[in-house]
């Protein structure tokens, strides 16, 4: 589904902050990408979402070698893979149900086409009560919460996933975890970049480890 | 790949179920499921109406679309004017017929009338008294003139068939073989005066119009990157949600488009009603100076139907441009956000 090989990464003159990272990311896959702070964890999942070019090496995302694809090819890949952001990135003026319906919107579906799927979604992570809320108004949980429900409310075949439970308390975290593990069964590659150990231990998972820009890999 | 349906991921339950089925739910609440609200939930427009300031949009298209409004009534109406003008002296003739040293110049000025009344291609012949060229000189030397004592020429003037092309050379040979000092004016020179007048005003009209709409352009285009870079957030959201960049572009160009027409339709709205009241404003001014003058190079200064027509397409036209230099303007920066 994903191959890296010999990539590199660096921000403009500086230095190269990922090196030489060759691997795979197998259909069906679970993974957590962990490593330490400023290891390059969210410079990865960009490369994974295609929102970086590598500066060398070659990226193949479902059977595409991203440096060959244009604006439009890469956005129709996008509509494959979901992400969940450290920031959330919710729009500000929709509600907390028009967030997290918003890649079927983009997709032009007829609302009552999913309106069923996202409220369940919705209510299955907690949010059931805050759907007409807007995103000003929510916690730091909550805003992670409807930014994990608008990830994978699409069934994405890539699911990416940066520190998924780092606002929310330890049972929401396993409930959380647990929707993503239920993704992966259902044919979602997931990838999760987290520092939580206790997270990491509630699931036998591969691991990737960067650390000073080169991954080790830990089956 | 073929997505399967979602299983059963209520508290306790982790089984898979696929059954294939596309739009399965995500999610299975069981008893807890809540009853869906009736009404539709997308209610809120994808870019917010709110976050594009289109006040001063709306004003300087409205502002641009009444400048072209009025340069386009104005040359419709000269051209108009000079048109109807050019075909009533177009179809006349005029004849002059001198008078000469040995020569009777009542007898040569009925001759030429009978020459020109021979003619096929005239429909009417009407030579000017003695009387009547008095009071064409009236205004130069006053009223109470014997014309026994000066030269004065006899006038004869020709009303040429609408649609008929005269050989104007055989006409002359014709007329100067009956009397030798008659000179024949097809006006030749002042409709060619009249035509350089009319294509420079044509002229210097399309000049403003290019300015307004070269204007117009540069308006919209910073309006639309101050749009884009408020929204910067929502543009992307929609990259990570897979939005293509043709999709986010329509979502910014209705509400340019929408702009555009409304600027268009107050700028172009106030200008028509500016022409239809025109006529009563040079009724205000008729039989001042510069009403009669207007009135003499403009006719009634009102415009026909069609005008009002092109002032209505133009306005269109107007929100059109605005709509295509947004969408270039957004392509240009979707380019740089991604």
């Amino acid at each position: 589904m994903v191959r890296f090989e010999n990539v590199g990464l660096r921000y403009g003159l500086g230095p190269e902050i990922l090196r030489d990272l060759s691997f795979l990311i197998p259909a069906h896959s679970f993974q957590f990408l962990t490593g330490p702070s400023g290891a390059g964890k969210t410079s990865l999942l960009r490369l994974l979402f295609l929102s970086l070019r590598p500066t060398r090496g070659l990226v193949n995302l479902f059977g595409h070698d991203i440096s060959l694809l244009g604006k439009e090819q890469v956005a129709d890949l996008r509509k494959r893979i979901g992400i969940v952001l450290q920031d959330f990135r919710l729009l500000d003026h929709m509600t907390t149900y028009e967030n997290v319906a918003l890649p079927f919107r983009v997709m032009g579906r007829e609302e009552s086409s999913y309106r069923r799927e996202v409220i369940d979604l919705l209510k299955w992570v907690g949010l059931g009560e805050r759907m007409d809320a807007l995103p000003p108004i929510l916690s730091g949980g909550e805003k992670q919460r409807a930014a994990i429900a608008r990830a994978v409310i699409s069934r994405p075949h890539l699911l990416l996933a940066d520190e998924p439970t780092g606002s929310v308390d330890p049972t929401l975290g396993r409930r959380l975890l647990r929707l993503f593990i239920e993704l992966n069964k259902s044919g979602t590659a997931v990838v999760i970049a987290t520092h939580d150990i206790t997270l990491m231990d509630q699931y036998d998972a591969r691991r990737l480890v960067l650390h000073q820009g080169r991954l080790h890999i830990y089956e | 790949m073929t997505r399967g349906g979602w299983c059963c991921i209520r508290d306790g339950c982790t089984s898979m179920s696929r059954n294939g089925d596309e739009h399965a739910p995500l999610v299975d609440l069981g008893k807890e499921r809540p009853q869906l609200p009736a009404r539709a939930r997308n209610m809120s427009p994808i870019v917010p109406r709110a976050s594009i300031s289109g006040r001063a949009l709306v004003a300087v298209v409205a502002i641009m679309t009444f400048l072209a409004s009025i340069t386009t009534g104005t040359v419709l109406l000269v051209s108009a004017s000079a048109a109807e003008w050019q075909s009533e002296v177009a179809s006349e003739i005029t004849i002059q017929v001198r008078p000469a040293a040995g020569r009777d110049l009542a007898r040569d000025a009925t001759a030429v009338t009978e020459a020109m009344r021979a003619q096929p291609g005239i429909v009417e012949v009407r030579p000017f008294s003695k009387d009547e060229s008095a009071k064409l000189l009236e205004p130069w030397l006053g009223s109470g003139l014997s014309l026994d004592e000066l030269p004065v020429p006899r006038v004869i003037v020709a009303r040429v068939q609408p649609g008929t092309v005269l050989d104007l050379a055989k006409l002359r040979v014709r007329v100067t073989q009956v009397a030798p000092s008659a000179s024949v004016d097809d006006h030749r020179a002042w409709i060619e005066r009249m035509r350089s007048m009319t294509g420079a005003t044509v002229f210097a009209g399309i000049g403003i119009l290019a300015l307004v709409i070269i204007a117009t352009i540069i308006s919209v285009s910073f309006a639309t990157r101050g749009a884009m870079a408020a929204n910067r957030p929502i543009v992307e959201v929609l990259h990570f949600v897979g939005a293509g960049d043709s999709y986010i572009a329509n979502r910014f160009l209705r509400h340019f488009l929408r702009l555009g027409l409304e600027g268009g339709v107050i700028g172009g709205g106030i200008a028509m009603l500016g022409f239809g009241f025109s006529e009563s404003i040079a009724g205000w001014f008729s039989g001042t100076p510069v009403g009669d003058q207007f009135a003499a190079l403009l006719g009634t200064f009102s415009l026909r139907p069609s005008g009002y027509l092109v002032l209505a397409v133009q306005a269109v036209v107007i929100a059109a441009i605005t709509a295509w230099a947004s969408r270039r303007t957004l392509f240009a920066t979707l380019d740089d956000i991604d």
